[in-house]
């Protein structure tokens, strides 16, 4: 048995002897997922359990480093990890912008001190992260942001708003891109961690088309932060941000690639029916789905082969760019077609049969997946311009 | 294994493409389609793609070749797209090689010694009709004496002209449609009552029309087992189908790099047209699909390698997907390079013409498509 195999199966008989059976139910929604955080309620015991022995053995950040609260794991291990987790149904135990998005950032740009700091904190699940990089007046254009952190010596005192900020109502910190300087456009932005119970800090709910949503607008009020909460060089929370905003395009990406089911079509068949030649009772529809189960599949595989490419670094820097448009494309496009093949049981908004309306909040919701994070515009225009090369306009 | 090629392969990758661009670059097809070549490409070529070791890539190591997979036929396929090299690689050296590994030893050692040489050509005699329906073979093989009377018809053999031997499939028992009831026969080239009528097809390659009047063949000829020709003509159909996906993202990755060069030297408005944004999303756009549909036949191939039961649903998805990309791809090479796009000194047209037969060979993006549906049940 080679090394690989030996660590498949002692993976294996860890999460056969440490997941409990409901923490390998599927997710049903947002509800069910593990948050962490100072103020976050479980949803049962085997939740918390989960969590605590997945943390335990650093498996809430499987391929980070020990010190940091990771398990150390190769690129293969981690994968073969996943894998393993998968087959048996697992759930995630911590979701985590923490995970997803500031500890990458941290890993590249933090002090040591940083690092095992705030990086075991957030495999320990102990503290949540909310991200504030929009603003009303800058969107796509992220770097003509203008909340302003005036230097006071030993501390900044900032003073602003962003907006879209998911759950600012629940979380514990904030990352968030701060003017330092406002002579220059670029290099005047700096990268600032604060806690989100600082006095002068205060959120608002965002209701959306979709229903009620976790996104915020975050209010900064002379909020007082002290000069060591900054990731890297002061004015240069520029090159963070862009690092971060790579993480943030695979994470939404990763969208395109639905609940895991192998076909949407097969998924179609109870709501459309088949007729006498076991073929979906709607021939262009199906048509659509055949499409779709094409693309979605193809997808699947640009994104493990990403992935890998990634892992042995072998990926183009702006390939997550690339992934972000292809992935919330596709993910558009399956909910117009759940909608279609709902037909108008899929209309209803807050009946029980509906689950509450999941299927067109969902539907409404993934309209926004390529907005978020940059529109598919702007990574069309990073494709171009850092990819293919194109000249500039 | 990770889903990209390893050092053995990136290799491979590294010594196809300079030979291909050495040696069967764009103006070599234009050379041998200006002068109307008969057999629609050149037989000094394919000893050298011998001499490199390509046509043994799916040839056992028993019977003196590689032993190698998929990905390594699709990496040298991949090149051939990328470069319009014309050359009966996909017909002869995947497509038949995969068929022929399930024949005996005798058909082993009477064919493959020429393919690894370099001095055999092979020709696939399967589609009847216009379009690919391989599940709809009528043509009929019936018991005489020793062996088989083939009678009817195919269309689209490509290099039929040219070729040692075709590779035919018939049916000696049962009627169009059932499963079982098919056999493939090794047929060469001087068999009696054979009429091959080649034509010459829009990407300039020469597929023959082929007509059995009663064509006499030994026992011997047969590949695989009498009525159980399904397995070898599954073998032969997927090696073609993933071989011509590879061969699709070359043809469509060569016609996006063409394509994006252009954009950067053409100058409108006293600006290259590759500044206007109108074009730029197009162009990344169109990078997008061609990278999902790399990576989407890469995966098929590796699974196809390593057996895996899914490997069939992939094929097929490769095959539409690889269609739809590499057909983008030309489709927006030419309307990009504007009129020039449509003039025959340019090669962005060459690659249309190319991507339209590779789409047809053996099943096209719609054919494949329903396949996807069936195997998922809808």
């Amino acid at each position: 048995m080679s090394d690989l195999d030996q660590f498949r199966s002692e993976i294996r008989s860890w999460l056969e002897e440490n997941c409990p059976p409901e923490m390998r139910e599927p997710v049903r929604g947002d509800e069910d997922m593990c948050w962490g955080g100072r103020n976050f309620e479980f949803q049962s015991e085997a939740q918390k359990v989960w969590l605590e022995r997945c943390a335990a053995k650093g498996y809430t950040v499987p391929d980070w480093p020990k010190e940091y609260g990771g398990a150390g794991m190769s690129p293969a291990e981690t994968k073969i990890f996943r894998r393993e987790m998968a087959k048996l149904g697992c759930r995630s135990p911590l979701s985590s912008f923490g995970i997803w998005m500031l500890g990458p950032a941290l890993l590249k740009f933090g002090t040591e001190e940083q690092k095992v700091h705030y990086l075991n904190q957030i495999a320990r699940g102990e503290i949540r992260w909310c991200q504030g990089y929009s603003e009303p007046g800058s969107g796509s254009d992220l770097v003509s942001l203008q909340t302003y952190g005036e230097d006071k010596g030993d501390h900044w005192i900032v003073n602003g708003q962003k907006v879209w900020t998911s759950y600012a109502d629940k979380a514990d910190w904030i990352f968030c891109l701060v003017r330092t300087d406002k002579e220059d456009k670029y290099r005047g932005i700096s990268f600032l961690l604060f806690d989100m119970e600082t006095p002068g800090v205060s959120t608002k709910p965002i209701k959306l088309i979709s229903g009620s949503s976790p996104f915020c607008e975050t209010f900064f009020d002379d909020v007082k932060v002290p000069k060591d909460q900054i990731v890297g060089e002061l004015n240069r929370g520029w090159d963070v941000a862009k690092y971060l905003l790579g993480h943030e395009r695979e994470m939404i990406s990763g969208g395109g690639l639905g609940d895991g089911s192998p076909s949407l079509g097969a998924k179609m068949t109870g709501a459309i029916g088949l007729n006498g030649l076991g073929m979906l009772d709607d021939q262009i529809l199906r048509s659509e789905l055949a499409q779709f189960d094409v693309d979605a599949l193809a997808f699947r595989a640009m994104a493990e082969k990403f992935m890998d490419e990634m892992k042995a670094g072998k990926s183009h820097p702006a390939q997550p760019n690339m992934m972000k448009y292809a992935g919330t494309e596709l993910n558009k496009q399956r909910h117009e077609l759940v909608m279609s093949a709902g037909g108008s049981d899929a209309l209803e908004w807050e009946s029980e049969a509906s689950r509450g309306g999941k299927k067109p909040r969902e539907w409404l919701r993934t309209k926004a997946n390529s907005i978020e994070g940059g529109t598919s515009e702007i990574m069309l225009n990073v494709i171009s311009k850092r990819i293919l090369e194109l000249p500039d306009g | 294994m990770p889903l990209f090629l390893d050092d053995d392969q990136s290799m491979l990758q590294d010594s196809a493409r300079e030979f291909m661009k050495a040696e069967g670059p764009v103006s070599h097809f234009r050379e041998f389609r200006d002068k109307n070549c008969k057999d629609g490409f050149s037989h000094g070529l394919w000893k050298q793609f011998a001499e490199m070791g390509f046509t043994g890539i799916l040839v056992s190591e028993e019977d003196g070749g590689l032993g190698l997979g998929h990905v390594e036929a699709g990496v040298v396929l991949e090149q051939i797209g990328r470069n319009l090299t014309p050359s009966p690689f996909l017909t002869t050296a995947v497509a038949g090689v995969a068929a022929l590994n399930h024949a005996g030893a005798k058909l082993r050692g009477e064919y493959l010694p020429g393919i690894l040489s370099g001095d055999t050509v092979l020709g696939l005699a399967i589609d009847e009709k216009s379009k690919h329906r391989p599940d709809q073979i009528a043509m009929a093989a019936e018991r005489s004496g020793n062996g088989f009377k083939l009678t009817g018809q195919k269309q689209f053999v490509i290099h039929g002209a040219s070729a040692d031997m075709l590779i035919v499939a018939a049916r000696t028992s049962g009627s169009a449609g059932d499963a079982d009831g098919l056999t493939l026969f090794a047929v060469p080239k001087d068999a009696a009552n054979m009429d091959v009528n080649p034509v010459r097809l829009v990407d300039s390659a020469v597929a023959a029309h082929v007509k059995f009047d009663g064509v006499e063949i030994n026992a011997d000829s047969v590949i695989g087992e009498v009525d159980q020709g399904g397995e070898v003509l599954g073998a032969l159909l997927t090696a073609g189908r993933i071989g011509s996906a590879s061969e699709m993202v070359g043809v469509g990755g060569g016609a996006m790099d063409i394509t994006v060069d252009y954009l950067k030297e053409r100058k409108q408005f006293g600006s290259p047209i590759g500044s206007f944004q109108a074009l730029q999303h197009r162009a990344a756009h169109l990078y997008s699909e061609m990278e999902i549909a790399g990576a989407a036949v890469l995966k098929a191939q590796q699974l196809l390698d390593a057996g895996a039961d899914n490997a069939a649903l992939y094929v097929h998805m490769a095959k539409a997907k690889a269609s739809k990309a590499a057909n983008l791809a030309v489709r927006e090479g030419v309307q990009m390079h504007g009129g020039v796009g449509m003039t025959d000194e340019y090669d962005i047209g060459l690659y249309m013409k190319r991507d339209r037969a590779l789409s047809e060979f053996l099943g096209d993006t719609n054919y494949h498509t329903n396949k996807v549906a069936e195997l998922h049940g809808y």
